[in-house]
């Protein structure tokens, strides 16, 4: 495994693979991801995505902001894709159909189409140990079809099919841990990242790579219109979830789990939530109930208290 | 050299896969479960086979797979029905939209609910506009051919969509009888050259498959695939001629039975014909005119072709193995009757719908029906244009 490809933005590969021009929003995170993984991922790589506002925005046909093979197919079979990308290289170069060479494939859904409509796909092809790297883009609602809540929305979050209400306080359930149903997988990798880390992120993408076998990697991207922030702040958040505990940097390699970024002293939630439109309705008894939450799940993990 | 070999007809299908030396097999076992996918899977257990295995856990993943498989340039295959062929549906369009050329047999089985696992052809037939060739086969050594003819097929470049090879659920893919297998040599012969992908995702030219096709272009794109199955035609017929001179079978877009000089002509799909065969033969010997043309290349739909054979003919009785609930009748009659609307000699059509969730269709069915198509043909008047055969009513 290559430990730390990457050391500083200075010495990140000139090359851009997700090329300018695409037509995300300003301040779109996942768009930020998709070029950090692509220069991670390097020149002998193959991309499949799914369905949803990385598509949309990368690929209005005749154009596309691909520069290295892609394909989309649909909304919840990136895993399953990428599998028969892996399965046909692996046959056709046992049988000599095609040059040895090692092709790295990468699939990149949303967290609809991971936590969702696509869990299933993925869980089929962690299970057949395909090499592969499936990195979920969170921007925690379907952001593309106009912010309708995902089994990856967190509590408290106002979306258009669990809005705010006189007798609701929006989504009702908590974010759901892809990750360690990933894990339980007992595949090699597993990670979280953050765009507000782009080196941590691309060196875990290449990790996921490196390692035999399956990889999952889930990278928060905030989402301006979505979350409800100004777009400056796209990296302020990504940081500031990180910062409070709401979104731990951390790897599990070969079922061990490491903290990859220590935070001895959490910001309290408060100050992630109030940037964000979603969360804005929240009283100080909501934002205390998440504040709990949030605490316990750090502390399991070794994180710092509020301070 | 080719064996004749006792061998169920799903495993049949399974040694063409085999000696088409597919590279990665994609497969859900179950929404019923076929021998195809098993003895696929026996075959790479035993190294018989060099290929990818892969256990999907759908047939939803199972075609999105070979999509993958197929655009990264491997030859493919899948195979399902039913209940699973309806699950695959989304991704059927997306696989021939973007050209790729998988070949998937389907066991013909009727639709849920109530649940069943017996022959129809609601299934493939449901998947009639989704852009895929479908041929259906009568018997096993058919079944055998075309599994193999379905690969050249699909791969021609002037084609490159991908085809389904239908058989008859449990009437074909669970019956034992003497195919002649054909050796690694002789399908080598046949599938060569050997298969080059027109465009496959590869670093060393990055392409982009799958775009976003907004108002301006969408229709185009579209109709591009209208054009793949127009050349199909020409496509399937060469293949079928090359194969016939290789090793004396060919198939055609339809085959016949006593139509020369007939008054009714029965349409047929798949299994059911040889009953139709059988039936027409009693009943030449009584002195009735019938006959029978049976439809195997679907789609394309050669509905000019099948005109021209059948014009001469008093009545076209069209014998549907599907139900369509609120048409005009069943699936091909719609299809031939619109076919045949604008052509001043025409023989009158009717439709027969029969054998639904595997309800046997006998010879003294094809009696039944044609005594009354001959009723037809002798009053020319019609009664009854869809009828229910063999149904308590």
């Amino acid at each position: 495994m290559s430990e730390k490809a990457f050391k500083s933005i200075k010495d990140l590969p000139k090359e851009e693979y997700f090329s300018h021009g695409h037509r995300a929003c300003s301040g779109c995170g996942p768009a930020l991801a998709a070029r950090l993984i692509t220069k991670a991922a390097g020149k002998k790589s193959v991309f499949t995505s799914v369905t949803g506002c990385l598509e949309v925005v990368s690929s209005p046909y005749p154009q596309t902001a691909w520069r290295l093979p892609w394909i989309h197919v649909a909304f919840e079979n990136a895993a399953s894709v990428a599998s028969g990308i892996e399965a046909a290289y692996k046959a056709l170069m046992r049988k000599g159909k095609m040059k040895k060479e090692q092709i790295d494939v990468v699939a990149i859904a949303g967290d609809g189409g991971t936590a969702d409509i696509g869990l299933q796909a993925l869980s089929g092809a962690l299970e057949r140990g395909h090499d592969f790297l499936y990195v979920c883009l969170d921007n925690e609602a379907y952001m593309n079809t106009g912010i309708q809540r995902s089994g990856s929305t967190p509590y408290g979050a106002s979306t258009t099919t669990s809005p705010k209400g006189k007798v609701s306080i929006g989504n009702v359930t908590w974010k759901k841990d892809i990750p360690a149903i990933a894990a339980a997988h007992h595949i090699p990798y597993v990670a979280t990242a953050s765009v507000a880390y782009p080196i941590d992120l691309m060196n875990k993408v290449r990790k996921g790579l490196d390692v035999n076998g399956p990889a999952y990697l889930q990278c928060l991207t905030p989402c301006p219109p979505g979350w409800r922030f100004s777009s400056e702040n796209t990296i302020h958040l990504a940081r500031m979830a990180v910062l409070t505990g709401v979104w731990p940097l951390y790897e599990i390699v070969n079922g061990e789990l490491t903290l990859t970024k220590k935070v001895s002293k959490r910001k309290p939630v408060k100050d992630y939530l109030k940037l964000q439109g979603r969360f804005r309705h929240l009283k100080d008894k909501d934002i205390d109930y998440i504040q709990k939450r949030v605490d316990e799940i750090a502390e399991k993990l070794g994180m710092g208290p509020v301070g | 050299m080719a064996k004749r070999r006792a061998i169920e007809i799903s495993a049949a299908v399974a040694e063409a896969a085999k000696l088409a030396d597919v590279d990665v097999i994609a497969a859900y076992p179950i929404t019923p479960q076929t021998h195809i996918v098993e003895t696929l899977a026996s075959f790479v257990a035993d190294g018989e086979m060099d290929a990818e295995y892969m256990n999907v856990e759908s047939e939803h993943s199972a075609l999105s797979a070979c999509v993958g498989a197929s655009a990264a340039g491997a030859r493919v295959l899948t195979s399902t029905n039913s209940q699973g062929l309806a699950l695959m549906h989304e991704i059927m369009y997306i696989a021939s939209a973007c050209r790729l050329p998988i070949v998937m047999p389907v066991v013909n089985r009727a639709m849920s609910a109530p649940i069943s696992i017996w022959c129809d052809h609601q299934d493939s037939l449901g998947e009639r506009d989704t852009g895929w060739i479908q041929i259906y086969v009568e018997n096993g050594q058919e079944a055998f051919d075309t599994t193999l003819q379905a690969f050249k097929i699909a791969e021609n470049h002037k084609v490159l969509t991908p085809v389904m090879v239908c058989l008859d659920g449990f009437i074909l893919s669970h019956l034992i009888e003497p195919i002649m297998i054909l050796d690694k040599k002789e399908v080598g012969k046949f599938l060569s050259p050997v298969y080059k992908p027109k465009y496959t995702l590869h670093p060393d030219n990055p392409i982009s498959i799958g775009l976003l096709g907004m108002p301006d272009y969408y229709f185009e794109l579209r109709r591009q695939q209208v054009e793949a199955l127009e050349n199909a035609k020409e496509v399937i017929l060469n293949v079928d001629k090359e194969y016939e001179k290789l090793f004396g079978r060919g198939y055609g877009l339809f085959s016949t039975h006593k139509i020369d000089d007939a008054d009714v002509v029965f349409l047929t799909i798949g299994s059911m014909t040889g009953t139709a065969r059988v039936a027409i033969d009693r009943l030449r010997e009584q002195g009735k005119k019938v006959g029978v043309l049976k439809l195997r290349v679907f789609r394309p739909h050669p509905y000019k072709e099948i005109y021209e054979a059948v014009k001469h003919a008093k009545v076209f009785a069209v014998v549907d193995r599907n139900l369509e609930p609120g048409a005009y009748g069943g699936v091909v009659f719609g299809e031939v009757r619109s076919a045949f609307y604008d052509y001043d000699e025409k023989p009158k059509i009717i439709n027969f719908i029969i054998g639904l969730g595997g309800r046997d269709i006998t010879v003294k069915n094809f009696e039944e029906m044609a005594d009354k198509a001959l009723r037809v043909a002798e009053t020319g008047k019609i009664e009854r244009d869809v009828e229910y055969i063999a149904l308590r009513e």
